[in-house]
């Protein structure tokens, strides 16, 4: 198959598997995005796991345990397709901790209150769901397959997320502040999580079928999803030109797409710290690989 | 199912399986590192069944599979598929002759 | 406060804080499969120190979360095995978890014994659990007894298992941030 050839395929809606020839671009390309999508979810571990020692009662202590445990779940799932492309897990690794490849911006910003942990199971992960049944439909069959189980490991996320809300804007005029407080940060980066808004037929993850969806239509989708879940809470959104026109188009102040790059490439308020602490446990855990996985057979 | 059992530095990768429900075929569910069978059985249970999503599973060594995608058919044997009994001729040439063709022709 | 009550107190307050602990190598243990397994057992933990603060709290005319976060310090049962900050010695973590998980089974079958058959049930289903954990640890055991520091680890935690009465120094940080969010607006509900 050439290259014309395989483009023609996979636009048609032709599927891919392990072992199946690509073109080179297309493995490379794939296994960027996918590289990318795995240090996500391990990397969005460490904002989360701090809030398992502080949640204030025995049952948020153990959704949110089991949240997070479905992520680092998650990234299991998406090294192994990694690698199974071509790159080891190690690698991968390696690279992700000396700053070489990326993580999703939202991951580089601090956690300050509870408000976040509200915040975050809600709104970011109904931001990532949105672009992860986009991948349901990815040219990549392996792909394809495990976000079956990741869409459907996210929607108890999602649940968490609104029942963590929901119970504080219930609560005490401190809680909704908390709450405020935190979509307030949040805002900026949700608004950029879906990357800047380049057309769809010019991004090589739509024209390859490894995205089924441009990244402006993605917000378009959070925002129509969203916004009227937040503003029939009595919550403000940190944007005055936020509005829906009455073609269906949500109008919004243009995200800082320097800003999304800086961060994105290992500026971010948090992304030192984060992967210093990576590189730490790593260092202090290599023995543990050794003594176990290279006995393997 | 899975790349070139090349050589890697780590455990060994195990195949699992998953039966969702009595009645259902076990489907590959996906791929898992362990250092051997005993913490593949381990992980598996984890991974494919912490959240009571599957009734039974399993666990394979993926070397332990053989994966055949090649299938010989040189000379096209046409009686394997439904296209090599062409049947719509025929019966509209026997309704013709037993007079039982219907009135309006299709 | 009745026997019974310190009994099951002193058991859910080994099992909250050692889930707590476990909690603490979430994202970062070993390897992924690893750390997905050990959150598990994690959230067992948690799971069984919750239903024994039920069956407490009941008694009391409390609810299980005050007993797990409402109390002062130096009001927890737990050995000082359990307070013990491990992260990031794998070593020291799994000599912990296989020295309480083999104490916690003598604890938890005489409560199987137990004449009161709500403890007697609820003591079978925290047993059935942990059976996994001791599976665990075993498999853990027996991939690392040739690793001098595990060894060691075993030696060094080995006279914790008893120890009890006192907190340990890091206990008090544990109990801060444990209790931080709560007591950041006190009686909400969360």
């Amino acid at each position: 198959m050439t290259d014309e050839q395989f483009l023609e395929y996979v636009q048609g809606g032709g599927q891919v598997e392990t072992h199946d020839e690509m073109p080179d671009e297309y493995r490379a390309k794939l296994i960027k995005f996918i590289e990318m999508h795995g240090n996500s979810e391990l990397m969005g571990v460490l904002p989360e796991r701090e809030w398992i020692l502080r949640a204030p009662t025995l049952q948020r202590k153990l959704a949110l345990t089991a949240k997070v445990q479905d992520e680092v779940g998650h990234s299991q799932l998406i090294y192994r397709v990694v690698e199974d492309l071509g790159k080891p897990r190690e690698q991968c690794l390696d690279d992700l901790i000396s700053g070489k490849s990326k993580f999703h911006n939202v991951f580089h910003y601090p956690t300050k209150t509870w408000g976040d942990v509200g915040v975050i199971a809600w709104l970011v992960d109904a931001a990532a769901i949105i672009s992860q049944k986009a991948l349901l439909k990815c040219s990549y069959a392996p792909y394809a397959r495990i976000m079956k189980k990741i869409c459907w490991e996210e929607s108890f996320h999602i649940l968490h997320g609104r029942d963590v809300i929901l119970t504080m804007m219930n609560g005490t005029d401190e809680q909704r502040e908390l709450v405020q407080e935190a979509l307030d940060r949040w805002w900026g980066p949700l608004m950029q999580f879906h990357g800047n808004p380049i057309p769809k037929e010019d991004d090589p993850m739509y024209v390859w079928r490894i995205k089924s969806q441009g990244n402006g239509e993605a917000r378009q989708q959070f925002l129509d999803g969203y916004v009227p879940q937040i503003w029939e809470l009595g919550l403000t959104v940190p944007d005055p030109k936020l509005n829906k026109r009455d073609d269906g188009v949500w109008e919004f102040t243009e995200p800082d797409w320097d800003e999304l790059k800086h961060v994105v490439t290992g500026h971010g308020p948090k992304t030192e710290e984060r992967l210093g602490l990576r590189r730490t446990t790593r260092e202090e855990t290599a023995w543990v690989r050794r003594a176990v996985l290279a006995q393997a057979a | 199912m899975g790349a070139a059992r090349g050589s890697r530095s780590g455990g060994v990768i195990y195949e699992v399986f998953r039966l969702e429900r009595k009645g259902q075929p076990f489907q590959h569910a996906g791929s898992i590192e362990a250092p051997d069978a005993v913490f593949a059985e381990w992980y598996a249970r984890e991974q494919y069944g912490r959240r009571g999503e599957s009734v039974a599973l399993w666990v394979v060594p993926r070397e332990a599979i053989a994966e055949i995608d090649e299938f010989v058919d040189e000379l096209e044997r046409n009686y394997h598929r439904v296209d090599g009994y062409p049947l719509k001729e025929k019966l509209k040439e026997a309704r013709a002759r037993a007079g039982t063709a219907p009135a309006v022709d299709r | 406060m009745q026997g019974r009550e310190q009994l099951l107190l002193s058991i859910a307050d080994d099992e909250l804080i050692l889930g707590w602990r476990n909690s603490e190598w979430t994202g970062i243990a070993p390897f992924l499969e690893e750390d997905v397994a050990f959150s598990s057992i994690a959230q067992n933990e948690v799971g069984h120190a919750r239903a024994l603060y039920e069956l407490v709290a009941r008694d009391l005319g409390t609810t299980a979360d005050e007993l797990a976060f409402d109390r002062r310090p130096d009001e927890y049962q737990c050995s000082e095995l359990v307070e013990l900050r491990l992260v990031p010695d794998w070593a020291r973590t799994i000599a912990r978890h296989y020295l309480y998980e083999t104490a916690d089974e003598q604890r938890i079958k005489a409560l199987m014994e137990s004449e009161d058959l709500e403890v007697a049930g609820l003591a079978a289903k925290i047993d059935r659990e942990e059976a996994y954990h001791r599976m665990h640890a075993h498999m853990w055991f027996d991939r690392l007894q040739d690793e001098a520091r595990f060894v060691e680890a075993l030696e060094e935690l080995r006279p914790l298992v008893e120890r009890r009465g006192e907190h340990i120094a890091e206990f008090a940080h544990l109990w801060d941030e444990m209790t931080i969010v709560r007591r950041s607006v006190v009686g909400a509900t969360w």
